[in-house]
Parts: C-alpha cells; structure tokens; sequence
C-alpha cells in the first residue's frame, strides 16, 4: 500500500528585540547564568509583568509577512504548569485571542509552489534554561532566557514530505529574518521546531494518529527525524499494528526517535486570562503603520530580479536568500548596470570567502562601491580576470580600495603590443621543445606556452593579446 | 503627654509648633507597642530600630530646614504582604518565614519617601486567606476592644495595630473585605479604593483583579491624608495607568447637602444582627439628617458577589500560588527524592490548609470541564453585578449598606474556612468584584460595646465624594474618638 | 456536586500537594461545601452576558523596548535555598 505522509509544525522563534517581553533585562545569548535577570523575569512575588510594545509589533509584524489577518482586540493568558525552568510555574501566553491567525506561506518545492497554511501566531515568553551536565545528580537553573520574547507559529497539516518541511522552515527563516523580527539562529536556539507527523493510506481523508517530534536542533534533523518517523509509523501499519499517540525525543547522533511519552490524555493547562495584563486592541492605523515597515519579501524579490535584470532563477534565488545579500546586490546594481557580471561575483568569490570565512555577509569589508570599482577596473581592462580575483581576496581582508592595491602591487594589465612581443620572444626562446612540438601540429603546446608568458608578466599580460602575438611569433 | 494617641495631623501641628520631635513621637509609638503588643500581637516584624535611626536622622534635618512632607515622621505599620526591602515580608506563611524581597511596593515606597517612619509588619491570615488571622503561620492577632475576639481578617494586625495606637496608621490589602471587615470590627477607617488606583507593585498577588491597597487610620482626615500618598499611577502597574487623582484632604468639606445616598435594602432582610442593622440604619439617619438624599435602593444581584467573588478568587490564587516551589526563595524542603518530591513536599509543608484548598478550589475551577460553569460563569455574573452598580450610580453618589453583618466573635466561635469566608463577604464582596472604592467608618457600638462599621460605596474614581460623606458624618458623630476601653498601663 | 476524595487526588497532583487518606477526606468535604455553595452562580441566567475579565477600562498599556540594569545576582540569589555555580539547583531533571 502507498502512504501519504501528513506534518504539521510548530515553530517557535525568538523575537530580536534588546529587552525581555515583560521587564526590562537584556536579550543577549550567552551571558553567565542569571546575570540577566530581575524580580520580573525570576518570578519574585508581587511585582508585575510589562508588556514589550515592540514585541507585540514583531508579532504583528510576522503575522502580516505571512499573510495573517490580524486580531482588532486580543489578550495575553496563564497557561500553567509546573517546571523548574518557569519561575511563576505559569507562563504567559495566548490561547484563544492569538495576535495573528489564518495565514499561509507559498514554497517551491521541486519547481512547483505549494500553499502552506498558517494556523495561527502568538506572543508568549520563553522559559529558562536547565543544565544538566555538571553534576551527576542535580540540574541547574538557568533563568536568563526567562521572558525572552517568542512566537509561536502553528501550521496547518499541509506539508506532505521532510523536503516540503525543510523549505517551509527555510522559506520561513528567510522572511522572518527579511522583516528583521528573529535572526532564527537555531544553533542558539532562537529558532526550534516540533514536529507532529502522521500516515494515512494514500486516498484517505482521515488522519491517522500523529506523534510530535521534539528536540530537533537542526534543518538537517527536522528533516531526517520526519523520514525515520514516517518510515516507522509505516511499518507498524504495514505489521498490523497501530501508531500511539505520543511524544517523541530525536536522538540526532543514533538518528532514531524514543518515546518520551503517551499522550492519551492531553495535560490540562488551565489557561486563563492573564490579570495582570490589559488587555490589546489594534486598530487599522498601526497595522497599517507595521505594514509599510515590510520590504519587499524575497518571492516578490526573486520575480523581479529575473524580470528587471533578466537573472537566471538560479541566480535569483541565492541573491534573494538573504536580504542582507539582496541589498548588497541591489547596491551595486544602482552604481553598475551589469546585473549578471555583479551576480556572478556575489554567486562566486564573494560567497565562497564568506563562507570560508564563516563571517555576516553584514560584516563583509568590501563595500558594494569598491566592488563595483573592481567591475569596472576589469571591464575597462586594466586588470585581468584572474588579477581581479587576487585583489578581491585582498579587499576581502582588507577593506581595501581595489584601484589602491591594483596601484601599490604594480597589478596593471601590460597592454602594450611592443613590450609583450619582447616578453614572448624570450618565452620562445626558454622554450624550444614546445615551439618545436606546437610546429609539429601538437595545438596544446600553446596553452603551455600562453602560460609561460603569464607567469613572465605576473598574470598581468592581457590575455587575449599573449594568444594573438603568439600565435604571430609561432607563424613566422 | 500620650504622643501616640494623636492622630497624625495631631502630631503634625505639635512638631510644627516645635513642642515635640520626631523621636518623642517614635519613641512614644515603641513604647506602646512593647506595652500592648504581647496582648494585641499585631506585629509579626519589628522594625524598631530601624524607625530610631529613621527619627534621629529626621530630627536633624529639621533643626536645619523645614518643608519635609506631612507623613514625615510619623509612625506607620505595613501589612505582611506588602514588599518592604532588606525587610522580612512573610504573608504570614512559612513559606515566606525568610524571604526579604530586594524591591519595596511601590504604595509602601511612597510613603517612604515621604519620610514615613517604619514601624514593622503587621499579621495577617495566610496569603490574605482567612477571616481571623487563625491562618497565620505565626500567631493570632486580638481584638483590642476585647482580647477574647477577633480582630477580622486578613488585615488584623493593621486594623488592631491602629485601634490600640501602636501606629497611626496602617496600609493594608483588600481582596474581598479584609480591610474593610477588620477596620469594621476594630472600630478604625478603612479605604479601599477603586482597582488601578493605588499600584500594586511590590503587593503579594492574591486575586490578581480584585487586590488593592489601602490606608487604615483613627480618623477620615488621615485616611484621606495616606491615601494621598500613595494614590495615582504607577509605570510599574499598568492597570494603574488610567488612575485619576483629586485633591481628598482639600474635598473634606462638613457638607454632604443635595448628595444622593442609596441604602442598600437587600442587606438588611435577613442573616444580620440586630444591632448592627439598626447602627448602620441610624447612621443612615444621621446622613439624611446632615442634608443628604436617602432612598431605599435594590440590587438584588449582589448576592451573588461571595460566589463570583470566590470562584475568581480562588482561580487566580491557584495560579499565583504556583510560584512557591522551594527554587528561586522561601520555604524548600530538606530532603527530597526528585524534582516532583521537592514540589510537593515543599508546598504541602509550606502551605497551611487552607491556602491548600483556596488552591485546589481554583484548580478545579479552571479544570478543562468546569472552566464555564464555574469561572467563566463567575466572569459573566461579575458583568451582570457591575452593571447593576454602574445603573445605581446613575442615580446615586454612594451607596450605604454594613460592612459585615455581625461585630467581632469570639475565638473558636465560627470555623475559619472557605465557606465561612465567602458568607462574611458578602457586604464586601460587591466593591471588590465591580472594582469599586468604598470606606468604612465606625458608626456604633453592640450591645458588647464592640464597634459597627458602615460601609459607602460609590463610582470608580469617587474616592473624593466617599471621603467626603465620611468626614462629615465623623464631624457630627462620635463613634470614632472612643477607643478600647482597656487601661493597657 | 460532590468533590471526591479521587477528584482531591487529582487537584492534589495539579497543584503538587500530597495528602493522607484522611486529608482527602477532610478536603473532598470542604471542597463540595464550598462548591454547592458557587453553585448559584451555574444557577444564573447569564445568556448573552459577556464575561468581565478586567474591571477598569484599560487597555494598550506597553513598555519600550529598553534595556534596563538587571537586578545583581547575589541578591537576586540570596534569598534561594539550594545556589551552585550562580545557578539555582534542583534534583536532577529527568527529561
Ligand atoms: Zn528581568
């Protein structure tokens, strides 16, 4: 029998405003243990929580990027529970008033879109840390991450493949970080998914019973903790058996998924509207005022760049994976109209010592303008293609202006006929056999040859030039 | 001279008038307390000489300029759960027997800074949950008109603390009535003003809706004096931001002509004493007498505040409550086995019992099955008794009614319990649900010579006026210059 | 309604108190008490009522987005029983 696999995800990302969602401590990842935390944000009793407005913004701000309608008056609730990493033993959240609800997100998967369905986003706080490690026999608590300020995204069971998962949550990343809400760093944890996956024989329309997935740190283990889960949801059907309802743990290192537990009966968390919170209303004229803050999101991005510079869609789609590369592109673009010799910079040496370098493409010294200056040295040949790459390795370092280390390293293209013929002579001489051999019908001796010539000449030969007198010299 | 028996705008002239100083006035308090509070045991926490240190400094800025504030100096007394920094602040819990918060609530942090001078913490019933102060982990505070009864609750000691003039004046929380019932049974003024108009920054949350702060004092002019202080907006309390202060010393006028005043017939039909009924009927008397409009009003949904009262209460309790698992402060249990262990080790023993069922009460009210019927259903009726004060107040400045229905009982004469609790608010319980102010003043006196309280409600904001028809019934009346019979010397 | 010594076991768990059978018992019959009593309110016709979460007429009440100092943490701490590496300490989490 077929199978068709149903996923549904919950995404929870930290909002990157400066202060927590209730009191005024510090966001920052990784400062020592409780060092960013006050009566607030521990749960101390008496004192009072406080709304962050720009977090409510942020939320607002992802509901209207993935096409949310946006609720005129809402609330925030006490969902409740014990944990050692949530100090009031409540949480403050949303449960029927989210911020934004009924969305959708359009993938491309396989050169084909898909609608994916937002069920809803709201605001709620994250809880703190616990450590397990240092000691045998207790935890430690960590409350820094107390109140930093999250959204929880819910997606309708519209996904049907861990391909479809991944490029929904990299699709989601992309926008999340266009709008400048969540740098959704999930190595930091600022961005986590669960996972709730199910079968159903292809053709049904029930749903089968779903587990959902947790601990999955990474895209690469959202993606492998589907393909095992739905492999071995199919074979207990295939065996006869039937699928629990439960929660599982992935182990990323075994690359297998464990029960953490049934889930028969779903805990009460007796949510109830936060008292100590008034309650939100939004009107038309502040969601309109979020709204103009959007830029232009990277599908939108990604049409235009093949309509207005006429981009391959491949290219498009990587200039448009990150908006800081965007802008970077859209940069150059306005001081160089030559969209595809830029792209093909970006797409190469740029992005490859970005990653090399495992830097910001924010934290790149080279300035859009002095690579558009190194374009323009190239186009108007006073360097060579390959001296081109060899400075833009030094601007890259350096920040450097191209045409000043062009200047100081002498790195000018010899374009002079005269002074070129009396470099070749001399490679001809140095190299008899080859002349010989090229004489004798071998073509590939020139290649040699014209290399001989560039390493004469530093790579500052124009190439074209060496090829032509050359093959003059080797006529005679 | 007997300093502590001045109220505080008594003591205020004689120190102006330089025949007395700020230490003598301490000095005089302290003195008091060490006499009376074996007897009357109001106090959890002493903060005696932390208030000499205070005097002493104050004495030395006034030998050098005048302009310090009108509370400046004058002894004053805390309820245990309000936040006092670097002060021990316990809820009358073993839970909180250590707990010394590092921030001060922002009602106590007014005065404060106004150079009140500190006296201690008062008792109070466990986490505010109580009717006598028989809850509190520590002792129980009596009656200073007879040490044989109850001095209310929660806010005994406050309420007790006044009555004897072991302080001038108190600030106490009010949920449901405890303020209120333990001024009424202690024969003192007491003010709970409308919710979001005195912070409740810094105040232990109990029914996060209904929780106010607010003054105890000998008479309505202080009442008036504290609530001044501490009333008006606080960034650190957002229901506060729409809290509108007026001038409530400057509205003491001895005039309450043309005012129109509704007496609440519902109370006066069935389970209440004879003498209370007919002290608070008399008083109503007075008030027409002084020039004011009396008309018979009903409202028949009040009854139904205990109930609403309760359930919501009880909710948000469950959920404050959850905090205090032995972690992050207060009590924690020595051995445990695990993490699940801690909790429930820590809370039961914690916890006294009826912290414990007020908690479970609220569980179940908020379990997935009973969340309508009970408190989404308390959330409706509180629309429904809301609306039905706000259609009297059309008509009405204030409305008058008892505070409780009986005077003062005698230790072990009623089972302190949930139930008991929800009877005795029922004359409180309205303001708190609809998040009105209302006062009371001492209006008579039982056949036991224990004192009877008259309650006026009114409008949101209308402290002004409440303080008003008080003060001017307190002019032509009394009942609040006698004070406890007992010859504590 | 009646609250039974099974529904105290549960709220008992909800809310982490242990009991004696005896407290059950104690509890489950001050625990109906106190229910028949609210039950007036399920005895209200509240049709149409809109319920009443906050009281006064605020709303839209925010802080900016500052940082403020954080509360030092030795006084932060101070008041915890159990403190390991700056770090409040509990039996070891199970997860
Ligand atoms: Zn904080």
């Amino acid at each position: 029998m077929k199978y068709e696999v149903v996923i549904g995800l919950e995404i929870h990302a930290e909002l990157s405003t400066q202060s927590k969602v209730f009191c005024g401590c510090s966001t920052k990842f990784g400062a020592a243990p409780n060092t960013q935390c006050c009566p607030i944000c521990i749960g101390m009793p008496g004192v009072l929580p406080l709304i962050n407005k720009k977090a409510l913004e942020y939320t607002i701000k992802a509901g209207l990027a993935l096409n949310c309608s946006i609720a005129r008056y809402t609330k925030m609730d006490r969902k409740n529970y014990f944990y050692p990493d949530l100090p009031r033993a409540c949480q403050i959240s949303q449960y029927d008033m989210p911020v934004c609800q009924n969305g959708y997100l359009d993938i491309v998967v396989n050169g084909s879109t898909r609608r994916i369905g937002i069920n809803r986003i709201h605001l709620e706080e994250d809880a703190g840390k616990l450590l397990h490690d240092q000691y045998a026999d207790s935890t430690l608590v960590d409350l820094n991450r107390s109140g930093v300020p999250l959204i929880e995204i819910v997606t309708e069971p519209d996904l049907r493949s861990a391909e479809e998962a991944k490029v929904f949550l990299e699709t989601l990343r992309t926008i999340l970080r266009y709008i400048d809400v969540s740098d959704c760093k999930m190595e930091e944890g600022s961005l986590r998914c669960d996972v709730n996956i199910s079968i159903r024989p292809e053709g049904q329309k029930e749903f089968g019973v779903r587990t959902e997935m947790k601990n999955l740190n990474s895209f690469r283990a959202v993606y492998r903790a589907i393909e095992y889960e739905a492999n071995r949801q199919i074979a207990i059907m295939e065996e006869g058996g039937t699928v629990l309802r439960e929660t599982r743990r992935w182990d990323e290192g075994a690359g297998k998924s464990f029960s953490m537990r049934a889930k028969e009966h779903a805990q009460d968390y007796r949510y109830f509207p936060e008292p100590d919170l008034p309650p939100i209303e939004i009107d038309d004229e502040w969601v309109e005022e979020i709204r103009r803050q959007i830029p232009e999101l990277p599908d939108q991005k990604r049409r235009r760049y093949v309509e207005e510079y006429g981009l391959p869609e491949y290219d498009a789609g990587i200039l448009t994976s990150s908006k800081d590369l965007a802008d970077y592109f859209e940069n150059c673009v306005k001081l160089y109209e030559n969209p595809k010799a830029i792209s093909n910079w970006l797409m190469g040496d740029f992005l490859r010592l970005v990653n090399e370098k495992n830097i910001e493409i924010s934290d790149v010294p080279v300035t859009a303008e002095n690579l558009v200056k190194l374009l323009k040295l190239i186009d108007s040949k006073v360097i060579s293609g390959p001296i081109a790459k060899t400075v833009f390795e030094e601007m890259f370092n350096t920040g450097k202006d191209p045409e000043a280390i062009v200047e100081e390293k002498g790195l000018k293209q010899i374009t002079d006929r005269d002074e070129l013929v009396k470099v070749i002579k001399r490679v001809l001489e140095e190299n008899p056999k080859s002349v010989e051999d090229y004489k004798k019908g071998k073509k590939k001796a020139l290649g040699f040859l014209v290399g001989q010539t560039m390493k004469a000449t530093r790579g500052k030969a124009n190439p074209q030039l060496v090829n032509e007198i050359l093959l003059e010299e080797l006529e005679k | 001279m007997e300093l502590y028996k001045l109220t505080v705008h008594e003591a205020v002239d004689l120190i102006n008038k330089k025949e007395v100083t700020y230490q003598q006035i301490v000095q005089s308090a302290l003195q008091q307390i060490h006499e009376v509070d074996k007897d009357v045991k109001a106090f959890i926490t002493l903060t005696d000489e932390r208030a000499l240190e205070d005097s002493r400094q104050l004495d030395a800025v006034k030998a050098d300029e005048e302009g310090l504030s009108v509370l400046a100096g004058i002894p004053f007394g805390v309820e245990d759960n309000i936040c006092t920094q670097g002060v021990r602040t316990t809820c009358a819990s073993k839970m909180l027997d250590n707990f010394v918060p590092p921030y001060s609530a922002t009602a106590f942090s007014r005065i404060a800074r106004q150079r009140g001078v500190l006296m201690g913490k008062l008792n109070t019933d466990e986490f505010s949950m109580g009717l006598t102060t028989e809850t509190s982990y520590f002792h129980e505070t009596r009656n200073p008109w007879d040490l044989n009864r109850i001095a209310g609750g929660a806010s005994a000691g406050a309420a007790a603390a006044v009555a004897a003039d072991e302080v001038f004046y108190a600030l106490a929380t009010d949920t449901g009535g405890s303020l209120r019932r333990a001024a009424a049974f202690c024969g003192v003024v007491g003010l709970k003003p409308t919710y979001g108009m005195v912070s409740r920054y810094g105040v232990i949350s109990s029914g996060s809706s209904m929780d106010q702060v607010g003054p105890i004092a000998k008479n309505v002019k202080d009442c008036a004096l504290v609530f001044q202080a501490i009333a008006g907006s606080d960034k650190a309390d957002p229901m506060t931001a729409t809290a509108r202060v007026a001038d409530y010393v400057g509205a003491l006028a001895d005039d309450i002509k043309g005012l129109r005043i509704g007496l609440l017939r519902e109370c006066f039909d069935k389970g209440i004493d004879k003498d209370v009924k007919e002290a608070v009927l008399n008083a109503a008397k007075t008030l027409e007498g002084l020039g004011a409009h009396v008309e018979e009003i009903s409202l028949p949904s009040v009854e139904l505040a205990p109930a609403a009262h309760c359930v919501i209460l009880s909710a948000e309790v469950s959920s404050n409550l959850g905090r205090y698992d032995g972690i992050k402060y207060g009590y924690r249990v020595e051995r445990c086995q695990d993490l699940d262990d801690l909790y429930k080790k820590t809370r039961t023993q914690g916890f006294g019992d009826e912290v414990k069922l007020r908690v479970m009460l609220g569980t179940y009210a908020l379990s997935a099955g009973n969340y309508e019927r009970y408190y989404l259903q308390a959330l409706k009726v509180r629309t429904i008794i809301k609306a039905e004060l706000e259609k009297a107040f059309e008509k009405f400045d204030a409305v008058v009614l008892p505070t409780c229905s009986t005077t003062a009982w005698k230790f072990g004469d009623k089972v302190d319990s949930a139930l008991a609790m929800f009877l005795a608010d029922k004359y409180t319980a309205p303001a708190s649900i609809a998040g009105v102010p209302a006062i009371t003043i001492p209006c008579g006196f039982d056949v036991n010579g224990l004192p009877i309280g008259m309650q006026l409600m009114g409008k949101p904001f209308s402290e002004a006026t409440l303080l008003r028809i008080a003060f001017t019934f307190e002019q032509n009346t009394d009942y609040h210059i006698k004070r406890p019979a007992i010859d504590w010397r | 309604m009646e609250i039974t010594v099974k529904d105290v076991e549960y709220l008992a768990e909800a809310a982490k108190f242990e009991f004696t059978e005896d407290e059950k018992q104690k509890f489950a019959q001050a625990l109906s008490d106190v229910i028949n009593a609210v039950d007036v309110l399920a005895q209200t016709d509240t049709q149409g009522v809109q319920p009443t979460i906050y009281v006064i007429s605020v709303k839209n009440v925010f802080r900016e987005d500052e940082v403020l100092p954080s509360m030092d943490r030795d006084i932060l701490l101070k008041n915890a029983a159990d403190v390991q590496d700056g770090c409040y300490r509990v039996p070891k989490v199970v997860e």
